[in-house]
């Protein structure tokens, strides 16, 4: 029986100023083939762009790349995205709130993974040493409860 | 969309009106803080942000934003934003941004409700 492949889509990028632009058009292309809708689609977009740069910013990648899969599912848009950087404990970044950030000095930074999570219907993030792997899943019709799942490799 | 990015000010009465043009990142942010800056050292209190022609954020640039209201707040002035993207407004909304300043649909409903 010939192999039917999954409808998935490759992009490596670069980690350069404005390169997640290349990953949020990608995502665009992908919401329209799925006809995800415009809002659900602006979600991705955003989601995938803070992906990116969490992992420009703080990866310490050797090769300075990127690797985001879109896999076009029936029922579901699921976008993998990956680095070979040194990996990090999602459980110690802390909960960002504003109220503590707006008092004098305190940095402002830090809201990367919590939009992420507010973006999509699910983000599981799974980092080691070898690197991070971030899955985040938008579906296309189902109202579903939002979950998060982080993996720590030791 | 390209990374290019720059701001118009104009002035409305007592209002600032800082109308953002492209990609807000690290960029876009410091190109707002740096024409803020100037203002709010000139002592003026009351700025409205425009993002009209800003279709996308990312969260180092509203981080910025969050230095101008801290700074705004300091003074007791007030900060604003109109013609947000719905995207960009529940970005503000999961920040919390929305809390402290108001996000109107318009410049004009904005300009009303801060008293000109």
């Amino acid at each position: 029986m010939a192999h039917v492949p999954e409808r998935e889509v490759k992009l490596t990028i670069p980690m350069l100023q404005n390169m997640e632009l290349a990953a949020s058009k990608t995502a665009e292309a992908v919401a329209e083939v799925m006809d995800l809708g415009e809002e659900k689609t602006a979600e991705v977009s955003m989601a995938l762009i803070e992906a990116c740069i969490n992992s420009f910013e703080h990866s310490k990648s050797p090769d300075r790349q990127v690797y985001i899969t879109f896999f076009l599912k029936d029922d579901r848009l699921e976008i993998v995205l990956r680095d070979l950087g040194t990996g990090f404990d999602p459980n110690e970044v802390e909960e960002p709130s504003l109220d503590r950030k707006l008092s004098h000095g305190a940095r402002k930074r830090g809201w990367g993974l919590k939009l992420m999570e507010s973006m999509m219907d699910s983000v599981n993030i799974e980092s080691g040493k070898n690197g991070t792997s971030i899955t985040m899943i938008k579906y296309k019709n189902k109202t579903v409860e939002k979950s998060v799942s982080v993996e720590v490799e030791e | 969309m390209s990374g290019g990015f720059n701001v118009d000010v104009r002035q409305e009465g007592s209002v600032w009106i800082l109308s953002t043009h492209g990609y807000l990142n690290n960029i876009g942010g410091e190109a707002v803080s740096e024409r803020f800056q100037k203002l709010h050292t000139e002592g003026n209190s009351i700025f409205l942000i425009d993002l009209a022609d800003t279709r996308i954020v990312n969260s180092i640039g509203v981080s910025i934003l969050l230095e101008i209201l801290e700074k705004t707040m300091e003074t007791k002035g007030k900060l604003a934003f109109a013609n947000c993207a719905p995207i960009i407004e529940k970005t503000f909304q999961i920040m919390g941004l929305t809390q402290y300043a108001t996000v109107y649909p318009s410049t004009e409903d904005a300009l009303k409700a801060l008293d000109i």
